[in-house]
């Protein structure tokens, strides 16, 4: 502080110290017209979809913000992205999308480090079944909440009112299959992908009149570490990379939902359509 | 003041060929300024000054920080039109600055060619008109300047106090300080009219032979270059040599220096609004319709001849259709001018512009000045000529487009060229490295380090080029 005092006098005491945040991390090759930069911010990106959107879009060009609870693995997956560009395509950040107060200052300074913001995806999740169709567990209940919808919240506002201001951006947001009905499997689960859903079409309304695109994407069974906690058949499971590559697709397009792989839109039509006291007595 | 989501605007350079979004600010005071320094501090933010965002490139953007513009600070603070000392806020256009000083008979010594661009900008990048052979940059024409540093420290600098900061603080790129007042020596008018010479020039040798001869002679000489002609014809083009009219020289001079004499018309033909006229142009700015346009032209400008004009239609010719730089499509354009010394302009611009032709990717606008050397830090000028070219930008021509500048980079700084930080894109650390030497590089950084310990000012393209 008193080093930051000797060089801005007009300095309040109250100031906190910033030589002791968090030092910038290095630095993107400077953005001209002829090598222009897209600069992208992934909020779940340690392994499974938010790794294989990250390597995707590195691959295309682009300049990431990575964010994830799992230091370690992040600088893991950074390294790869890194070693592979040739150049630093990807910095990472350690946070829980459960700290709802530090979000508004680590959204500043990810905007900063990347020098603009141009795409956000919200792809961290959890799953934590209740382990059988008569169980019930309101702290997993509460904790898939908390990270997937609430954390989804206090990342996509203060994203969406800079989107808006700036009338430019691109929101995704990781929805899921699960939240398109209430089922008996895990009613906590699909309550946060719903209420996911709900909020990023909500978004998508306000959003589109200032030029902003949202994406809700719905993948069905992917071959993650979140797939371990499904209970029963999975059918159609794919790879990461392939519901990477539909979501970049979708993307260029500025589509506004999408379901990955592309044949759950029509299993996920018949099952919405299911009348409720056929779908009562099913167990899936 | 505070930091708010609402300020994040999308800013984009003058060739709408780069966008930044930051949050933006519009100071009507100094201490509004000191109070966004503050806020920049505590938000770990850096701090860039916009004026007109009239620059081609990086100059007035940094994105994801703080965006100081001064458009606000607009004010002519004092007009003594017995001397022709004006002192001015920075944020005072040169469209405002001649419109009040013209009808008392003076006019701003040095002017870009638009009249858009903010009195601050001017100074941060320190511009050059089409006398640059003659009355130098417009820092020459600056009596005083005051400036708050980023420690919050006030600063009052002239040629003979505070040397160095006057010296590198005029073409500085707002990167030491911020200008707050300008107080500057205007240049006495007899008339609303200046005489102009048009004549063709047959090729490049005549094209620079022409400036070159005449410049002493003229107050203003500028040439327009048609690059989509190779071979012989190689930089035929047209060049304008003129001079104010002496005293005495014009009866109805208390009529031409009327405001409603110099204006601008706002209509095509006198109907159709110019503001629309860039969509109509569209069509044309590729590689055949531009071929088409540049061959009209320079037939046209085959027949010599003189005639009266305007200051403001001599000057401004960027502004006579409003938001042409729209008509390049939604890649924008970029300029690439390039300085060179008067000995080896010619054999290096004959190896550029025939590089661009035999690679199908022609400048859509060439244009040519004489300059001189001045004593400022960050100096472009130097004895010999400019070539400013503009490129459209598409996306499937920007990597071969930026494979060619950077030839071009390597013929200019062979060539013992120069560059300027208000146009130039493309620049890399080592190219600026290069034209400016170890020796400019470390006296900026020094007194970078002297103004601005924390490096709070930062635009993207102080981190281009020296970060």
């Amino acid at each position: 502080m008193d080093m930051l005092k000797w060089i801005y006098p007009y300095l309040e005491d109250n100031v906190k110290d910033v030589s002791t945040a968090d030092q910038t991390q290095g630095r993107f090759d400077p953005a001209t017209p002829l090598n222009p930069r897209r600069r992208g911010l992934i909020i779940g990106a340690s392994d499974g979809l938010g790794a294989a959107l990250a390597r995707r879009l590195a691959g295309e060009g682009y300049s990431l913000a990575l964010i994830a609870r799992r230091k370690d693995r992040l600088d893991t997956v950074c390294a790869g992205i890194n070693r592979s560009a040739g150049q630093l395509r990807a910095f990472g950040y350690a946070h829980d999308v459960c700290d709802y107060t530090d979000i508004p200052v680590l959204l500043r300074r990810i905007v900063a480090d990347l020098g603009g913001l141009d795409l956000v995806i919200f792809c961290a999740g959890v799953n934590y079944p209740p382990g059988g169709i008569d169980k019930y567990n309101l702290d997993n209940d509460r904790r898939m909440i908390e990270v997937n919808l609430l954390g989804a919240m206090a990342w996509l506002t203060p994203i969406a009112e800079m989107f808006q201001s700036a009338k430019a951006g691109q929101i995704v947001g990781i929805s899921s299959v699960a939240g398109d009905r209430g089922r008996v499997g895990n009613p906590g689960y699909n309550t946060s992908k719903a209420g996911l859903a709900t909020f990023l079409e909500a978004l998508r309304n306000r959003l589109t009149r200032h030029g902003v695109n949202v994406l809700t994407v719905k993948p069905g069974f992917l071959k993650t570490e979140m797939l371990k906690a499904a209970q029963g058949s999975t059918p159609f499971a794919i790879v990461p990379e392939k519901a990477a590559e539909d979501i970049w697709k979708a993307m260029q397009k500025r589509k506004q939902v999408i379901y990955t792989p592309s044949l759950w839109r029509w299993i996920m039509l018949a099952i919405q359509h299911t009348p409720s006291f056929i779908f009562r007595k099913l167990s899936f | 003041m505070t930091l708010t989501l609402n300020n994040f605007t999308q800013l984009e350079n003058f060739g709408h060929s780069l966008r930044a979004p930051s949050y933006r600010f519009r100071p009507e005071c100094t201490e509004e300024i000191q109070e966004i320094f503050q806020l920049a501090v505590e938000n770990e933010l850096t701090v860039t000054a916009r004026g007109a965002g009239r620059s081609y490139n990086d100059a007035a953007l940094n994105g994801g920080g703080i965006m100081l513009d001064l458009s606000m600070m607009n004010q002519i603070l004092e007009w003594d039109s017995a001397t022709g000392i004006v002192k001015c806020e920075p944020g005072v256009t040169l469209e405002k600055l001649w419109q009040h000083v013209e009808p008392d008979g003076w006019w701003p010594p040095v002017v870009s060619g638009t009249m858009k661009t903010t009195l601050g900008g001017c100074l941060s990048a320190n511009i050059h008109g089409k006398n640059n052979f003659k009355k130098g940059t417009i820092g020459e024409h600056v009596l005083e300047f005051s400036a708050i540093l980023p420690s919050g420290e006030m600063v009052t600098c002239t040629s003979e106090q505070n040397m160095d900061l006057f010296y590198s603080m005029i073409s500085g790129l707002g990167m030491l300080g911020i200008f707050t007042s300008i107080t500057m020596q205007m240049k006495r008018l007899y008339s609303g009219l200046m005489r102009v010479d048009a004549r063709p020039a047959l090729n490049l040798h005549e094209h620079l032979a022409d400036i070159l001869e005449n410049a002493p002679h003229n107050d203003y000489i500028v040439g327009w270059l048609d690059t989509t002609h190779g071979g012989a014809t190689l930089g035929r083009g047209q060049i304008h040599a003129s001079n104010n009219l002496k005293e005495g020289e014009d009866p109805n001079a208390q009529e031409t220096l009327k405001l409603s004499y110099q204006n601008l018309p706002d209509r095509l033909f006198g109907v159709m609004p110019k503001s629309l006229l860039h969509y109509f142009m569209r069509p044309f700015v590729n590689n055949l319709g531009w071929w088409g346009v540049n061959t009209a032209k320079y037939v046209a400008s085959l027949r010599k001849h003189t005639f009266l004009q305007s200051h403001a239609a001599f000057h401004f010719l960027l502004d006579y259709v409003p938001n042409w730089e729209r008509s390049a499509g939604p890649g924008g354009l970029i300029q690439y001018q390039s300085f060179l010394p008067k000995e080896t302009a010619e054999t290096a611009w004959r190896e550029m512009l025939t590089m661009a032709l035999k690679r199908g990717m022609p400048s859509y606008l060439g244009v040519t000045k004489r300059h001189r050397p001045d004593k400022f830090l960050l100096t472009h000028a130097l004895d010999g000529f400019s070539l400013a070219l503009d490129f459209k930008v598409t996306e499937g021509n920007r990597s071969s487009l930026s494979q060619m500048l950077k030839e071009f980079d390597r013929i200019v700084i062979e060539a013992g060229g120069r560059f300027y930080f208000a146009k130039n894109s493309e620049t890399s650390a080592e190219t600026a490295r290069r034209f400016l030497g170890e020796e400019t590089i470390a006296k900026f950084k020094e007194l970078k380090y002297r103004c601005d310990p924390g490096n709070l000012l930062e635009s993207d393209l102080f981190r281009r080029v020296f970060g």
